[in-house]
């Protein structure tokens, strides 16, 4: 299973076994990582999950749509490695992604 | 019996994120999720679209997996009711005939379909739309070529409705009021929707009142309307509003008015009782008032309103509130709500390559925003209305205006 590196803003680690098929949202809900409020369930409504994706990784992750380009634009803090991680999918590709979260959400 | 611990009534959105955010924030005493449902914490919002139209599983309408409650050392205990609180003795009274002693008492009670008095009420084929079992009974009825009519043009009322036409069934939709959405949006956007569901099939009929259910052989097959007429259906969905399940909080003397009443930290009239979600009458401090919010974002607000109180974290940071709905290929966002509005903008034509309508004070302060298929609009909305922005209502009509500067 890829694991994945949750960093709290507050610089506290998850590293987190998520299984393919999952989004890197519904991987740190299922396990209690503070930090990614995931209100909308993963719709792509909300705006709730913002990660920052750590260097060399943002290539892996895939290409963000345009709901969640438009949702971004908009998100606190927002920067050029900004992810919704509801939209990104988990495969054994993204094995050793580290992402970051902002201070807050809302 | 030990009153040490913490028991969470009701296992919606509201309770379940209670119990996830206790154990994020650091709790580590004894933690119960009482649920009237047979199942785990579930997401609602998807039981009357993906869920619905059966493109949902079990898994993933689950709101955590079933080994998070034991890898996070939550007892659950489902299929179980309150029947009644006992404030002095730090109990609660189960339907299973336990008693649970608590140290902290979280009420996530939810909310129930506002009742309709109609004649043929109890027919088979009537339904409500709640929970996830309403939802596999409805599915179960939603057959291509059924009919069902809807009583109520509100949110859940559409959503079933274009899930019906999506699965093949015929749907007429049933609204009092003179516009659908009448109570939660603007005409404009009530206009679009309504003419949208009608330009795919669905029967809209406005400004129009119910007088009974009928049946034959103890099923319903027709909705008799005030003028006389007769809707013909196979299912019948009320869907017209939802009211507070506040009476177990009434029985116990909590200070209830539309709701159990509580303040910012999610604490009701007893210190060692909280309350969260649907259930709750709250505060909206941007709109100086109270006010009963029937959301997803509301039940993870004041549930980590109650989890931070109780642990002793600092309170998080008030969100304004919001709401979004997914009907056919449309997809509308508000955020906001109107209280005090006096100007209505219209951001773009009302189409479906989107479009927003703002709500402003009379000094141009942007209080609300409905976006429709436009998430940048709704995001600089929320924006606009969370910093209370001033702007000129000619500058947010204007599509030139560049969103992320005025939102800055």
């Amino acid at each position: 299973m890829p694991t994945i590196t949750y960093i709290e803003f507050n610089g506290t680690e998850h590293r987190i076994e998520v299984e393919n098929g999952l989004s890197v949202m519904e991987g740190a809900v299922n396990n209690n990582v503070p930090g990614i409020d995931a209100d909308c369930g993963g719709s792509c409504a909300c705006a709730t999950c913002h990660v920052f994706v750590a260097d060399g990784w943002m290539d892996k992750c895939g290409t963000p749509d345009a709901q969640e380009k438009s949702m971004l634009g908009f998100a606190a803090t927002a920067q050029e490695n900004s992810r919704l991680a509801c939209q990104i999918t988990v495969t054994d590709a993204l094995d050793g992604l580290v992402v970051r979260m902002p201070e807050a959400q809302h | 019996m030990s009153t040490e611990g913490i028991v969470i009534i009701g296992a919606g959105h509201a309770g379940g994120s209670a119990a996830a955010f206790l154990r994020q924030y650091g709790y580590k005493g004894p933690l119960v999720l009482v649920g009237s449902e047979p199942l785990l914490p579930y997401q609602r919002p998807p039981l009357s679209k993906a869920w619905l139209k059966g493109e949902a599983t079990a898994e993933s309408l689950a709101l955590r997996p079933a080994k998070f409650y034991a890898t996070q050392n939550v007892e659950t205990r489902l299929g179980i009711t309150a029947e009644a609180i006992d404030r002095a003795a730090h109990t609660v009274r189960l339907s299973d005939g336990s008693t649970l002693g608590y140290s902290k008492l979280v009420l996530a009670l939810g909310s129930r379909a506002r009742p309709l008095p109609l004649a043929g009420r109890d027919l088979a084929g009537v339904m409500e739309l709640r929970t996830a079992a309403d939802a596999d009974q409805l599915q179960a009825a939603l057959k291509p070529g059924a009919r069902l009519a809807v009583v109520g043009g509100g949110f859940i009322g559409l959503e079933v409705a274009a899930s019906a036409i999506a699965l093949g069934a015929a749907a007429t939709v049933i609204e009092r009021e003179a516009r659908v959405l009448a109570r939660v949006a603007s005409p404009p956007l009530s206009a679009f929707v309504q003419e949208y569901h009608r330009a795919r099939g669905v029967d809209v009929r406005l400004a129009t009142g119910v007088e009974a259910l009928e049946g034959a052989n103890g099923r319903v097959t027709g909705v008799r309307l005030a003028d006389g007429e007769l809707v013909p259906c196979d299912v019948a969905l009320l869907g017209v509003g939802a009211l507070a399940n506040d009476g177990l909080a009434q029985a116990a003397g909590l200070d209830c008015a539309n709701g159990i009443t509580v303040d910012l930290a999610a604490r009701t009239s007893d210190p060692d009782i909280y309350a969260v979600g649907d259930c709750t009458n709250r505060p909206l401090p941007m709109y100086q008032r109270m006010f009963r919010l029937e959301s997803v974002p509301n039940a993870i607000e004041q549930a980590k309103q109650a989890a931070a109180d109780i642990t002793g974290r600092a309170a998080p940071m008030p969100e304004i509130p919001w709401f979004w709905s997914d009907q056919f290929d449309l997809r509308l966002q508000m955020a906001g709500l109107p209280f005090g509005a006096t100007q209505l903008v219209l951001r773009g034509e009302p189409g479906v390559a989107g479009f927003a309508v703002f709500h402003l004070g009379p000094d141009d302060t942007v209080l609300a925003v409905e976006a429709l298929n436009a998430p940048a609009d709704f995001m600089a909305g929320r924006v606009l209305v969370t910093k209370q922005k001033q702007v000129a209502p000619a500058l947010l009509a204007d599509l030139s205006s560049d969103m992320k500067i005025l939102a800055a």
